[in-house]
């Protein structure tokens, strides 16, 4: 691609969001009991730029259904749609969504870096006016030096961006075994946002951090989308950091997985770390405990008395 | 440097022992030479030119056979790991080309290439292809399933899975079959020379054996052969160390 042409693409319109479409989706996988259904008859609409959070019992097929938007995965029922018309389904690795792993999934052989400038080697010449595209997303100069550099340069200075925004700045010559598993998160992010896809999926991608930065996470994180809506979907096991992230709550079912409820969280944002105190922020906070109470398996909650 | 210690000792203490049995037992050297007979012989080889003349031709048909059955396996291997298909169609004939005796089919593409360097070099990479094959196809599809999809989501073509995943994330194994193969290449070459061949150590061998009753100089060539075999080994753990980063 010529550097005319790129600056072409670039001025092009991208969408900043994109809305998701689940229509009666079952997915079964096979095993040796015979077919597992993971999910059943699901259906969820995920408006574009929206900021929805995943929360619902062990196994209820939320990493599945991430997967199914992803196109990891094809369902053997019902159908998903990633925006609107023709090519409306999803396809793996077509640069529409970036995914963040619940393990992070790391190239062992390969640097920091290296790892978190992978998806731009394979996608280059598509990827590289689409990050050029939107100039607040990352440093002023690097789009510059996207028109001015080799394809490999272009790639690890836009990883290095994407280190230094989730706090690796100097783990970049590191592999990923002299990684902490929060550290080995976080590179995971990076590698999901570099692409700057119009829709983010996050697997529980703050697990491994400690409670204090996982707060500060969810706080870059809501900076991050609050400049830029994309369309984000996390899946998460707190019930607060679903208070203090999402626009709305969906409660999954134990599997089969569905839609048990969907709770819409109105709450002003930025919102802080902690909302103790607030009685709006209180009363969702009740209400999705006792949706997921009510989903809850009796074999996973012994404890409670029924 | 600890390591080279080792070795000398190591080898230093098999030479008095080979010392000591020759003494103790008064064995003719044209049966179990000395350490010391064998060590003249090999001077007197060196110094008249015999030993590299021999030396050269079979070091030749060794690397040239280990790189095209090394190649060619790495491919084919890549190729079985990726695809059931290719490896129903194919493992039949490659597990029968590995079980009959390399031996017997020596003389055979002696006749077919015409005797000269190229039937050598093939018998030589025919011996070497299937460890490094089975260890290549075994590595290809040890490949990570969690990366292998994660390479999916990210939009990596199967090429790019291929080469920048499956393949480097086999290289242990890979390496594994290379070690097995380099050694098994110096045995593929003097088997292609006892097929029919003019010159190399394995005609060197027959020489001294049935021609000159050489022991000392036969026990020359073995010796050869085996530092052929060592050196060979050491270059490719040295590369499999610089390669291979072990998480």
């Amino acid at each position: 691609m010529t550097v005319e042409a790129m600056i072409q693409a670039s001025r092009a319109p991208m969408p900043v969001g994109l809305p998701v479409r689940l229509d009666e989706v079952s997915v079964r996988f096979p095993s040796a009991a015979g077919p597992l259904e993971a999910l059943r008859g699901l259906t969820l609409d995920i408006p574009a730029g929206s900021l929805t959070v995943i929360i619902g019992p062990n196994g209820c097929g939320k990493s599945t259904l991430l997967r199914l938007i992803a196109g990891l995965l094809q369902p053997a029922e019902g159908s998903v749609q990633i925006g609107e018309g023709v090519g409306a389904e999803p396809r793996a690795g077509d640069g529409r969504v970036g995914l963040a792993f619940q393990q992070p999934r790391l190239v062992p052989w390969l640097t920091i870096l290296d790892n978190v400038a992978l998806p731009l080697t394979f996608k280059l010449v598509s990827h590289a006016p689409l990050v050029a595209a939107r100039p607040g997303s990352l440093p002023a100069d690097v789009g510059m030096k996207l028109l001015r550099r080799t394809p490999a340069d272009v790639a690890r200075t836009l990883a290095q961006a994407a280190l230094d925004r989730v706090g690796l700045t100097d783990a970049a010559k590191l592999r990923p075994s002299e990684l902490s598993g929060g550290m080995a998160q976080r590179a995971g992010i990076a590698r999901a946002l570099i692409t700057d896809p119009p829709i983010l999926l996050l697997d529980e991608p703050f697990s491994a951090l400690d409670a204090l930065t996982r707060e500060g996470f969810d706080g870059e994180l809501q900076r991050l989308w609050m400049d830029r809506p994309q369309t984000v979907v996390l899946v998460t096991h707190s019930v607060s950091e679903a208070v203090r992230m999402a626009d709305r709550i969906v409660v999954m079912t134990a599997r089969p997985g569905a839609v048990a409820r969907v709770i819409p969280v109105d709450l002003p944002r930025p919102r802080p770390a902690t909302l103790t105190g607030d009685q709006t922020a209180a009363g969702i906070d009740a209400a999705t405990r006792a949706a997921l109470a009510e989903v809850h398996p009796p074999e996973l909650t012994p404890w409670v008395d029924r | 440097m600890r390591r080279l210690a080792t070795a000398l000792i190591s080898l230093a203490a098999f030479l008095v022992a080979w010392k000591v049995l020759t003494v103790v037992t008064g064995t003719p050297d044209y049966i179990l030479p000395a350490p010391e007979v064998v060590g003249e012989r090999a001077l007197r080889a060196i110094g008249s030119g015999l030993l590299w003349e021999h030396t050269s031709v079979t070091l030749t048909e060794i690397l040239l056979g280990l790189a095209v059955g090394a190649a060619t396996a790495i491919a084919v291997g890549t190729a079985l790991g990726k695809s059931v298909v290719v490896e129903r169609v194919l493992s039949p004939y490659i597990v029968a080309a590995q079980s009959v005796p390399i031996l017997a089919l020596a003389p055979l593409l002696d006749i077919w290439f015409g005797g000269g360097l190229l039937a050598r070099v093939l018998i030589c990479a025919l011996i070497v292809f299937f460890p490094i094959a089975i260890a290549t196809m075994v590595g290809i599809r040890a490949a990570d399933p969690l990366l292998v999809e994660m390479f999916r989501s990210l939009g990596a073509t199967p090429g790019q899975r291929t080469t920048r995943l499956e393949i480097p994330s086999a290289l242990p194994v890979i390496f594994g079959g290379l070690r097995v193969g380099v050694t098994l290449a110096v045995i593929g070459a003097v088997v292609a020379e006892w097929a029919g061949a003019s010159s190399g150590l394995g005609v060197l061998i027959n020489i001294a054996d049935q021609g000159l009753f050489d022991t000392p100089l036969m026990f020359v060539a073995l010796a050869t052969l085996a530092i052929i075999g060592i050196g060979l080994h050491g270059l490719v753990v040295s590369v499999e160390r610089r390669l291979v980063v072990h998480p």
